[in-house]
């Protein structure tokens, strides 16, 4: 028998008996700008593909979640800080080698571009809105005329956002749990996922949907891929990362896991939409719902057992 | 300068004596701890064997904490010692999530905490409370880039061993075996 | 069942009283520190006073320093103490928690009775001398003074115990004797002529090889063996330990015996059979130094290894191996006595066996054996002489245990109950800094003395158990708030230690020093305390050794030259022992006078029966007895107590690690709290072990109430040493339960 044990009373508050950390901030956040990437990707995309006016929603109203999600997911994350007072040193310095430091300096680029975005279309959701004054609308002139350019820094920055909340997670390699490079894809394609979702649900464009949930299965199959991967990854690794897959296969997370995360959250979508693209009636609502739940859960999931994983003891 | 402790297992008896002085020297509250005892038994009865550690913050070279700080709060400071300064951290937990061996807390005060070798102490030319303490006398400080400091010495004439080095951190603190 | 003495919780009657001297204390700080205002003599450099600490009995030296607003901050050893060479153990250090604990006693205490209810109620000093005064009198006059008792483990019981023997009484008892080391005195009395003391006469740190018989080094801290141990390993010593269970100290020993729990005394007699027959024994040293050998050779021819195996399931291998590896490394050898040895009854006789075998092998004066400790000697101030008290606390015993030397606390407990076999009744305890109800085995037993009493008052620091019972209790402040008398302990070099005040005594407690001299005033006794404060007697005996108050208040520890070069014997020496014939009795002609068996024999004890296990006890290095259980420093480190179980007995009972269950003993005693469960190969599968001092039953301390169980509790079979009247502790037998209902 094997006895590994601290006999110095160590109970640290949060850190022990296993570490947690971080609560439902965290992945709230995640689930948030994951979302918010997914939709000003595809806005960007679409808008710089010239298909404008083919994907309306996709461009110019699925966008007005962005700066939603990410003011709620900003709020989150400041809610999550222990010394609060102290959170603007974040921008007083870009460290290269912390994700975190990554993260706080994409969030403030990208969301004042949605908002801009946001102010660029703003008459597709309120016709009669009128800005006031006169330098705002000389403003977003100037941005109208270069849309492209927006749309590509747009591109690149959601990208950055959508895949560096997995990075962020694969840095800690002290947990063997997130100690894998397919995390950053792998948030980065639920995003996009949650991102087509949502413009699935708010167009009203058979083709725009069609189009959507077509890449919407895509995605999820490559989800399914990468998720496949992630464990043989880890099953053929060390002993730790082993350990780690193990909350999956018949530890605590189990469960969790696979029900809400895989089978809801990903394949009873695929199958409900495939069914959508053969004529079946299905209520869109239902398909959309659970992508975002699964994605959301996914954040949560990981977020959680990732914690619970260790090197030590 | 490097600063590096090595830590006796074969003296050690696990009275956590190391544990109280860093409480009243650091002023740690209570209920938090900056470092700990672990004892480690492997057999049967009656063929037993077992190892006591004294651990903390191993203060790495290569220490994945500061790398991973967003506001360069955790850095590193004299002979390699990785300090966290309080009024730049903002409590993101980043360096605790990125820490292999969970040397770091949140402090009540929102800030977070860890072993620091007692620089202030180091500063002055004495040893860590920890070291000073001990009544086992396993435990040595030093600098590594001077062949003559204790912990040069005995790292030589000693087998030794580091926790989890496959994590690449190269830590400071060695456990004589 | 109404009985005379509820057991009180000591109520939130004192919150006021916190808050108001707390604030008090706060301003007090501020101007403390710099300028020293205060009303006793201070020191030279404010920030940092000498001390020495009260938390165990090695008492070290050491360093009190205080932050920049006057409030103490840590606690360090003094470099020049040769108890602890500048390194505290861990309770000495948590020593901070000790005064930092609000749940600490805060004002005086009277037992009353309101609305047919008993409580206690908040007196003043007066009131409380008063009422101890005046039954004390009472009491001295209806039954004598020889019915007047002292229980004491620290530094008070000096004080209380002028008191008493200006009463009359020298009816001052220790538990530390028959419920600790008490048959190790004896029985090291009876051969060497003198006893171990304390600190203990071991040269571990010039050893080659330190046997240790249920001694565990390490889990118990005392300090200057711990240090010596460490030393002695630096050196590549060999260390042998016989031990049922894996101790810390065993994980680090070349030999690890795992002998059968009470069979100890069989592998001592073997040991000596095969030193003997192989000759491996010390000839010089036995020829000129010992007695008895003939006797002695002849009794352990029938203790061989083979017979041992059977008895204490040890290979005889490996018991001829370990007694080689010892006489290798003679003299410079130490078979350990051990502290705490009342295990079975037959205790000073297996001390005997283990005085015996160091005898043998030559260790007894001998470097890296035991050395001849040295005690500076201060002189008194003098005082009236006492008075010869009419009966002793022998009489109370009835007569036995004439070899005892130092009063017997159970035998004054016993004392406290009527029976036909008493001398005289003893009527009145004042009890000092030792909580009886975890201390003395058998609680029925304490607790139906303690109903016969007509006082009892207590003085103590923390809200123990024994408060609760109490007429009376006392509230004395911690040691870093009080002058106490010089420390003058045993060593290698004499040493004197001072111990002076870092602060001001906090809430309203005071030293015990006063409250003798106190209770003296209202007694008559005010000549026995000729001094007024305990500073100015200090100072008087520091100038009569060559040093003063002020000296020792800007060096703590004063180490003073030998009187005699006698550390070791020298070659050759003629050497006369304290006993009948003036040598090492390895026969003891004073035993045999007595009707004892002269010689150590081998005695099978019980065993536990099926489903039982036996309770083994033990000590944990961050904690002290019971007294530590609330401190907040200490209990960061542990909290609570775990039974260790072997896997083997855990399956049988579905036992998980982490589990928590009740435990109940042979005589139908179950514990009032659940213990946690460690299932651990550590332990043999027969027995169980615990860690002493938890399983608290007082509400106000609040971090340790309810935690763990206290063994204390489960000791209901008391095996009594005929010799000295020791409590034999070890063989009490203890079955799993999962619930605590007692039968009705």
């Amino acid at each position: 028998m094997r006895e590994e044990i601290i006999v110095s009373g160590r109970n640290n508050p949060l850190i022990d008996p296993q570490l947690h950390i971080w609560h439902w901030e965290i992945p709230l956040y995640l689930f948030l700008g994951g979302l918010a990437a997914g939709v000003l990707f595809f806005a960007a995309l679409y808008t710089i593909r010239n298909r404008e006016n083919d994907y309306r929603t996709a461009v110019k109203i699925a966008p007005f979640v962005a700066p939603i999600a990410l003011v709620i997911g900003l709020i989150a994350l400041f809610l999550d800080l222990h010394h609060k007072l102290y959170f603007w040193r974040l921008y007083t310095t870009i460290k290269l080698e912390s994700p975190m430091s990554w993260g706080a300096w994409t969030l403030m680029l990208v969301t004042p571009l949605s908002m801009l975005w946001c102010a660029l279309h703003i008459k597709e959701l309120f016709p009669k809105w009128d800005w006031k004054f006169d330098i705002i609308k000389d403003v977003l002139t100037f941005f109208e005329k270069n849309k492209k350019v927006l749309a590509w820094i747009m591109l690149v920055s959601s990208g950055i956002l959508g895949i560096y909340t997995g990075i962020l997670f694969s840095a800690f390699n002290a947990r063997p749990l997130w100690n894998t490079s397919i995390l950053g894809p792998l948030f980065l394609a639920s995003g996009l996922s949650a991102g087509s979702a949502i413009t699935i649900w708010l167009s009203k464009d058979h083709a725009e949907k069609k189009r959507f949930a077509q890449l919407d299965l895509m995605i999820i199959g490559i989800e399914l891929f990468l998720i496949i991967h992630m464990f043989m990854g880890f099953l053929a690794s060390s002993q730790v990362q082993i350990d780690a897959a193990n909350l999956f296969l018949g530890g605590p997370y189990t469960a969790p896991f696979w029900i809400f995360v895989v089978i809801l959250g990903m394949i009873v979508p695929a199958i409900l939409e495939i069914l959508e693209l053969r004529k079946f009636k299905i209520p869109v609502v239902i398909p959309v719902v659970l992508v975002l739940f699964g994605s959301l859960m996914l954040r949560f999931i990981i977020s959680y057992a990732g914690q619970a994983s260790r090197w030590l003891y | 300068m490097r600063y590096a402790m090595a830590i006796d297992t074969k003296k050690c008896v696990g009275c956590s004596d190391c544990v109280v002085a860093c409480q009243t020297e650091n002023d740690v509250p209570i209920g938090y701890c900056r470092d700990w005892v672990v004892e480690v038994m492997d057999g049967t009865y009656p063929q037993l064997e077992m190892e006591i550690r004294s651990e903390r913050c191993n203060h790495c070279e290569n220490s994945p904490c500061v790398r991973c700080c967003p506001t360069g709060a955790s850095h590193y400071s004299e002979g390699g010692i990785v300090l966290v300064e309080e009024n730049k951290c903002i409590g993101c937990s980043a360096c605790i999530t990125s820490c292999p061996y969970d040397a770091r807390f949140v402090h009540p005060k929102g800030y977070v905490d860890k072993c620091t070798y007692c620089l202030h102490r180091v500063k002055k030319g004495l040893q860590p409370a920890c070291v000073a303490v001990c009544p086992t006398k396993c435990m040595y400080f030093g600098d590594l880039d001077d062949p003559r400091s204790e912990v040069s010495m005995i790292i030589k004439k000693r087998k030794w061993k580091t926790l989890i080095p496959e994590a690449g951190t190269k830590p400071h603190l060695y456990f004589l075996i | 069942m109404n009985s005379r003495r509820q057991f009180l919780k000591i109520s939130s009657l004192s919150a006021a009283g916190l808050i108001f001297g707390g604030g008090l204390l706060d301003a007090f700080a501020n101007n403390l520190v710099k300028t020293n205002p205060s009303h006793f003599k201070g020191p030279f450099d404010f920030t940092r006073t000498p001390t020495y600490c009260e938390v165990c009995f090695w008492k070290c030296a050491g360093w009190v320093y205080k932050d920049e607003n006057g409030r103490i901050k840590k606690i360090i050893g003094n470099n020049d103490d040769p108890n602890c060479n500048g390194r505290f153990c861990p309770r000495g250090t948590g020593g901070v928690g000790m005064y930092n604990d609000e749940d600490r006693l805060k004002t005086p205490l009277i037992r009353t009775e309101e609305r047919g209810k008993q409580t206690f109620r908040e007196a003043t000093w007066d009131e409380a001398f008063d009422y101890i005064a005046k039954k004390l009198t009472k009491v001295k006059k209806e039954y004598g003074p020889e019915s007047l008792a002292l229980f004491s483990h620290g530094s008070g019981g000096k004080y209380f115990g002028k008191v008493l023997k200006g009463l009359g009484s020298n009816n001052i008892a220790a538990p530390s004797y028959a419920q600790c080391r008490g048959p190790r005195e004896v029985a090291f009395i009876a051969t060497y002529g003198q006893g171990i003391n304390s600190p203990e006469n071991t040269d571990i740190r010039d050893t080659k090889c330190l046997v240790l018989i249920g001694s565990h080094l390490g889990e118990n801290m005392h300090n200057g063996q711990v240090q010596e141990m460490s030393d002695a390993i630096d050196k590549g010593a060999t260390i042998i330990t016989v031990d049922p269970r894996f101790s810390t100290v065993a994980s680090k020993s070349k030999f690890w015996l795992p002998i059968k729990p009470s069979t100890d005394m069989a592998l001592l007699l073997t040991w000596m059979n095969v030193i003997i027959n192989e000759e491996l024994y010390d000839k010089k040293y036995v020829e000129k130094y010992c007695y008895g050998f003939d006797q002695l050779k002849e009794h352990v021819q029938q203790y061989t290894p083979e017979w041992a195996y059977g008895v204490t399931s040890l290979k005889p291998q490996q018991i001829r191996e370990t007694a080689r590896a010892m006489a290798d490394a003679a003299p410079a050898v130490i078979v350990h006595p051990g502290r705490h040895v009342t295990w079975y009854g037959d205790d000073t006789q297996r001390l005997r066996a283990v005085a015996i075998l160091n005898a043998l092998l030559g260790s007894w004066g001998r470097r890296g054996g035991y050395y001849n400790p040295e005690k500076a000697s201060v002189p008194h101030f003098e005082i009236p002489k006492f008075p010869k008290p009419n009966k002793s606390w022998r009489e109370a015993l009835g007569g036995k245990y004439k070899l005892a030397d130092l009063a017997l606390a159970s035998g004054l407990c016993d004392a406290s109950m009527p029976s036909p076999d008493l001398g005289h009744q003893v009527k009145a305890w004042i009890v000092n800094g030792t909580n009886l109800i975890n201390t003395l085995p058998n609680q029925a037993n304490t607790l139906k003395a303690i109903q016969e009493l007509d006082l009892i008052a207590v003085v103590d620091t923390m809200p123990m158990e024994i408060t609760g019972y109490a007429d009376v209790v006392l509230p004395e402040c911690t040691y870093l708030e009080r002058y106490d008398s010089l420390r003058v302990s045993q060593g290698r070099e004499p040493s004197i230690a001072l111990r002076m005040p870092a602060v001001e005594p906090k809430y309203n407690t005071k030293p015990a020093y006063w409250m003798a001299r106190e209770l003296a005033k209202k007694l008559n006794l005010l000549d026995y305390f000729p001094f007024e404060n305990l500073e100015d007697e200090i100072d008087w005996e520091l100038q009569q050794v060559g040093t003063s108050l002020e000296e020792m208040q800007r060096i703590g520890v004063k180490r003073i030259k030998r009187e005699y070069d006698d550390l070791y014997f020298a070659k050759d020496e003629n050497v006369e022992f304290n006993t009948n014939t003036g040598k090492i009795e390895l026969y003891s002609t004073a035993l045999a006078d007595e009707g004892f068996e002269p010689m150590p024999v081998f005695v099978q004890h019980p065993e536990p029966q099926e489903g039982f296990y036996r309770l083994i006890y033990g000590r944990a290095p961050m904690h002290t007895f019971s007294r530590t259980a609330n401190n907040p420093n200490l209990t960061d480190l542990m909290d609570e107590n775990t039974v260790w179980v072997n896997p083997k007995v855990a399956k049988e009972w579905d036992l998980k690690n982490d589990q928590y269950v009740y435990l109940e003993n042979q005589d139908g005693i179950v514990s009032d709290f659940s213990i946690k469960v460690r299932v651990t190969e550590r332990i043999r599968f027969d027995s169980v072990y615990m860690v002493h001092g938890f399983g608290h039953t007082d509400k106000r301390m609040k971090r340790c109430f309810g935690k763990g169980v206290s063994d204390t509790q489960l000791i209901t079979n008391v095996m009594t040493d005929p010799i000295m009247g020791g409590t034999g502790m070890r063989g009490n037998f203890v079955t799993f339960r999962f619930d605590n209902k007692k039968e009705a």
